[in-house]
C-alpha cells in the first residue's frame, strides 16, 4: 500500500476509515449520477472544511445536483451566484467577514471562506475572477472539481479536457482524434500567483484529500486545490470503477498527487512503480478511439511531465519568493 | 416547503428564494434510482469502514453491531463492492 | 436635528463619496471606469486613512465588482459600488441576480454612452440598457441631489419591506466632474437617519442557509412574481424615506417633479441633469408667453404611473427628450414607457420623442425651444414620425 506521505501535520501513522468524522455536511439525497467521483470528493472536502465555513459555489454539476429548489444538500451556509464569478463572490464574503470581525459583530470563530467550481468554471470562464482573488491575497480556499469537461451541459470540452479525449465538441472523426491540446495546467497557474498553498487531490486517496483540504482552509491567504473528479457518465467508465480509476490516474502519473507549499513541491503519494498510461485509458470509453500513435504520445508527455515534477520536488530553490510582509510595515 | 413543490404559491417562497433549512435534500429518496444494491457477507467483513468512506451518497450506515449496511439513498453504483478490502460485498439485483 | 446650512463647493463625485462615507458603507468593491473614477478613488483614500471603516476590494472587472458586492451583502454588511457604461453592461447578468436575491446593494451609475463607437461622455444609454434588471432606479439632477440620494438609497434598499438593490443615476462628467455647492450633513444626523444594517438573510455558520438555488419551471414563475411585487411595492417605503429627508433638510423629492406645468398645453419631459437646462428654456419660453412646462422623472423603477399621469393631466403635447436610443424599436426608451403609461387613458396627449445629447453632445437651452417648435410643426402636419434623433448632421 502506498504511504500517505502527508508528513507536515501528520500525527498519525495509521489511517482508519471508521475513525474519520461521521457528520455529513454534503447530505444524501443529492442528484448526482451513480458513482460520481465529484460528489464523493465534495462529501469529504466538506467534512474537512468543518462547520465554521461559508461556501461560494459556481454553476455546474455539483451546484445543480445539490440545490434544486426547495431542496439543498448543503449543511454549510452556501451561495451560488453565476458561473464565472465564484472567486469574486468569495472575495466579497471575505471582505465582509473582515469588517464584521473588526466591528465586533462576528459571533463565534471567523468562518473559513471556500470557493468551489468545476473545471469549466475555473480554468475557462472563471479564470479571470480566480486570478483576481489569488492576486489580491484573499484569505480563502479555492477547490476545483475537475471532471475534465462541461459535464453538466452534456459533456463538452473544456481547457481541462485531456489530450485525445472524446467530448461532444471534440469528437473523434475523419479529421480529428478528439481533444487536440494538452490539459491546461491550473496548478502551475495557481503557483504562478505566488500563493502559500497549492495541491492536487483525488477521490482515489480520500485521506490525502481530507488532510489537504484541512491544511488549505487553515493556511492564511489564498489556497488552491485541484481535484480529479472521476465522471463515469462523461468518461464512459463503469460506475463502480470511480475510485479505482482515480487511483490509476495517480499510479500512471497522469494525475500525480502533490502539494506546493510556499513554492516548494512535494509529492504526497509516491507510487513505487509507475504503470503505463494505457492501464488508465483502457477502462474509459472516451479514449476508446485512440490508436497507438496517440497513446504513445500521451505516454511520452506523461512520463516527461512526471519527470519534471520529480525534479521540482528535488529542487534546491522554491518556484517563487514568498511575500511575507513583516509586522510593522 | 412541506407542500408539493408544484403547488407552492408565490407568497410561500422565501424572500430572495433563500432555502432557510440546510440539508433538505434528505427528503429526496435517491434509492428509487438503483437497479441493484450491495449485500455484505458478515462472515468476511472486518468492519474497516472503507465502504462507508467511498460512497458518494453517504449511502452506507454503520449498524449498532459495527457492521455496515446500505441506507435508503444507495444508488447502486457499486463502488463499495470494488473498494471493499476483503471483497465481502456483492451487488444483487433489485426485485422488479 | 437640523442639518448644516453651510454650503461647500466640491466636485460632485467627492460629494457622493462623502455621502457614502457618512452612510458608513462597509464593503466597497469597484473597478475604475471613466467617469466614475473620482468617486472610487476618493473612497479608496478615505479607507486608507482610516476615515471610513470599510473593506475596499480592488476587483479585476465590473462583473467581479457586482459579484463581490453580492458576496459582501449576503454576508450582512452595508455594500456599495459604482460604475458607468461598459462596466454596467459587463456586470449585466449579475445585476439581475442581485435583485432576485433581494440584496440591498447601493450603486452609483455615472451615466455614460455605450460603445460603439467608444464614448466616455454622457448619455443614458448605459442605464436604459439595464431597465429590466429589477433594481430600484433613481435619477438626480445636480450635486445636492446626488449627495442626498446616495444616503437615502441605503435606507430604502435595506428596509425589510423593500430589500432591493438601488441605483442612483447621475450624469457622467456633467455632474461627476463638476464643482457644485453642497449642503452636507454631520455624521450624527446621518446616523440618526440611517441606522446600522440589519440583514434579512445572511451567510452565517450559526444558521446555515442556501442562497441561489435553481428553480424548475414549476417554481420560476412564482419566484419572479415575488420579485415583481417587491419592486412595485417599494414605492411606498421610497416615498416615506423621501418624506423623512424632506422634514430633516427642507429638500423634498417626488417621483415626478414639475416646473411651471400649470396651464401648460405643451410639456417637455426629461430625466437627469439636462432638466436644469430645460428649466431655463421653459422660463425663457414662458417669458415669451408660450405655455410650456417641464416634467422631470426622478423615480424610474418602480415606474410611477399615477404620478406621471397626474403631472401630464393638462398636456396636449408631450415632448419626451430621450438621452438614449432603443435601436430598431418604436421609440426612445423613455418615450416608449411614457406612451405605455398614458395608453389606458381615454384622453391622451400627443407624445413625441427626440433623442438629445447622445454621446455627450452639448445641449443648450435653445435646443429645447427648437424642440417645442419642431414638435408643434409635426403635430400640425398630421400623422407624425413621432421619434427623431435631434441635431443629426446630414
Amino acid at each position: 500500500m502506498e504511504k500517505f506521505g502527508f508528513a507536515e501535520s501528520t500525527k498519525f501513522d495509521t489511517y482508519a476509515s471508521r475513525m474519520m468524522p461521521r457528520e455529513e455536511f454534503f447530505t444524501s439525497g443529492h442528484r448526482s449520477c451513480q458513482g460520481c467521483g465529484e460528489a464523493l470528493a465534495v462529501r469529504w472536502a466538506c467534512k474537512a472544511i468543518g462547520k465554521d465555513a461559508i461556501i461560494a459555489h459556481a454553476t455546474g454539476c455539483m451546484e445543480i445536483v445539490s440545490s434544486a429548489m426547495p431542496q439543498t444538500a448543503w449543511m454549510h451556509p452556501w451561495i451560488h451566484v453565476a458561473f464565472e464569478n465564484t472567486s469574486a463572490v468569495a472575495s466579497g464574503i471575505e471582505a465582509a467577514l473582515k469588517v464584521l470581525e473588526r466591528k465586533g459583530r462576528l459571533k463565534g470563530p471567523m468562518p473559513k471562506v471556500v470557493a468551489m467550481g468545476g473545471d469549466g468554471g475555473t480554468s475557462d470562464i472563471g479564470l479571470q475572477s480566480l486570478s483576481g482573488a489569488l492576486e489580491r491575497g484573499t484569505n480563502f480556499t479555492y477547490i476545483c472539481w475537475d471532471n475534465e469537461a462541461y459535464m453538466n451541459t452534456g459533456i463538452q470540452r473544456s481547457s481541462s479536457t485531456p489530450f485525445g479525449a472524446m467530448t461532444t465538441t471534440s469528437p473523434p472523426g475523419k479529421l480529428s482524434f478528439g481533444q487536440h491540446t494538452w490539459k491546461k495546467d491550473m496548478v502551475a497557474i495557481a503557483v504562478a500567483h505566488g500563493i502559500p498553498y497549492v495541491a492536487t487531490a483525488s477521490p482515489g486517496y480520500l485521506f490525502d484529500l481530507y488532510f489537504k483540504v484541512k491544511k488549505a482552509v487553515e493556511t492564511p491567504g489564498p489556497a488552491y486545490i485541484h481535484v480529479l473528479s472521476v465522471c463515469p457518465t462523461g468518461w464512459r467508465s463503469a460506475t463502480d470503477l470511480t475510485v479505482r480509476l482515480a487511483r490509476l490516474a495517480t499510479e500512471t502519473a497522469v494525475f500525480p498527487l502533490f502539494e506546493v507549499v510556499d513554492g516548494r513541491y512535494r509529492l504526497t503519494v509516491q507510487p513505487p512503480k509507475i504503470r503505463p498510461v494505457r492501464d488508465y485509458l483502457k477502462p474509459q470509453g472516451r479514449f476508446r478511439h485512440l490508436r497507438d500513435p496517440e497513446v504513445e504520445f500521451i505516454q511520452k508527455q506523461t512520463t516527461d511531465r512526471y519527470q519534471l515534477l520529480l525534479e521540482k520536488c528535488q529542487a534546491s530553490c522554491a518556484e517563487f519568493v514568498p511575500v511575507h510582509v513583516p509586522e510593522g510595515i | 416547503m412541506s407542500k408539493a413543490w408544484d403547488q407552492v404559491t408565490w407568497q410561500e417562497i422565501e424572500v430572495g428564494g433563500v432555502l432557510t433549512e440546510p440539508g433538505t435534500a434528505r427528503n429526496y429518496n435517491t434509492g428509487d434510482w438503483r437497479s441493484s444494491h450491495p449485500v455484505w457477507d458478515k462472515t468476511r467483513c472486518i468492519k474497516c469502514g472503507v465502504c462507508w468512506t467511498v460512497c458518494p451518497e453517504a449511502g452506507i450506515t454503520e449498524q449498532p453491531d459495527g457492521y455496515f449496511e446500505m441506507n435508503t439513498y444507495c444508488k447502486g453504483c457499486g463502488i463499495c463492492v470494488k473498494e471493499c478490502v476483503t471483497g465481502c460485498i456483492k451487488m444483487v439485483l433489485e426485485e422488479s | 436635528m437640523m442639518a448644516h446650512k453651510k454650503r461647500l463647493g466640491m466636485e460632485v463625485s467627492i460629494a457622493v463619496s462623502h455621502a457614502v462615507q457618512l452612510a458608513r458603507a462597509e464593503a466597497i468593491a469597484a473597478y475604475p471606469i471613466t467617469p466614475q473614477t473620482h468617486i472610487v478613488e476618493h473612497l479608496s483614500s478615505l479607507v486608507a486613512n482610516g476615515e471610513l471603516d470599510a473593506e475596499f476590494v480592488t476587483v479585476e472587472s465590473e462583473h467581479s465588482a457586482m459579484s463581490a458586492s453580492i458576496g459582501a451583502a449576503a454576508t450582512g454588511v452595508r455594500t456599495y459600488t459604482a460604475t458607468s457604461s461598459q462596466g454596467l453592461a459587463l456586470m449585466n447578468e449579475i445585476l439581475f441576480i442581485a435583485s432576485a436575491m433581494r440584496l440591498p446593494i447601493v450603486m452609483t451609475v455615472a451615466n455614460r454612452a455605450l460603445s460603439g463607437p467608444l464614448s466616455i461622455w454622457n448619455d443614458h444609454g448605459d442605464i436604459m440598457a439595464a431597465r429590466d434588471i429589477g433594481w430600484i432606479q433613481i435619477f438626480v439632477e445636480n450635486g445636492q441631489e446626488a449627495f442626498d440620494h446616495s444616503i437615502m438609497a441605503f435606507k430604502i434598499a435595506e428596509d425589510h419591506r423593500v430589500l432591493m438593490p438601488t441605483a442612483v443615476n447621475l450624469d457622467g462628467f456633467i455632474l461627476s466632474h463638476v464643482v457644485e455647492a453642497h449642503e452636507l450633513m454631520d455624521q450624527e444626523t446621518v446616523d440618526g437617519f440611517l441606522p446600522p444594517l440589519v440583514p434579512y438573510h445572511k451567510l452565517d455558520p450559526a444558521k446555515p442557509v442556501t442562497m441561489g438555488a435553481f428553480a424548475m419551471p414549476e417554481l420560476y414563475t412564482e419566484c419572479k412574481m415575488g420579485h415583481q411585487v417587491a419592486l412595485t411595492n417599494s414605492y411606498g417605503p421610497i416615498l416615506e424615506v423621501w418624506r423623512e429627508w424632506g422634514e430633516l433638510t427642507g429638500r423634498h423629492y417626488k417621483p415626478v417633479e414639475t416646473h411651471r406645468t400649470e396651464g401648460a398645453k405643451v410639456v417637455l419631459l426629461i430625466m437627469g441633469s439636462l432638466a436644469e437646462v430645460a428649466e431655463t428654456a421653459v422660463d425663457t419660453m414662458r417669458d415669451q408667453g408660450i405655455p410650456v412646462g417641464l416634467v422631470k422623472l426622478r423615480l424610474w423603477r418602480p415606474f410611477p404611473f399615477a404620478d406621471l399621469r397626474q403631472a401630464l393631466a393638462g398636456a396636449e403635447l408631450v415632448i419626451v427628450c430621450d438621452r438614449a436610443l432603443s435601436l430598431g424599436g418604436a421609440a426612445g426608451p423613455v418615450q416608449a414607457e411614457v406612451r405605455s403609461a398614458m395608453y389606458p387613458l381615454a384622453k391622451k396627449p400627443h407624445i413625441l420623442g427626440y433623442a438629445v445629447g447622445l454621446g455627450g453632445r452639448d445641449v443648450q437651452p435653445e435646443v429645447f425651444e427648437e424642440l417645442v417648435q419642431l414638435a408643434q410643426a409635426e403635430v400640425k402636419k398630421g400623422p407624425s414620425e413621432e421619434f427623431h434623433i435631434y441635431g443629426v448632421r446630414g
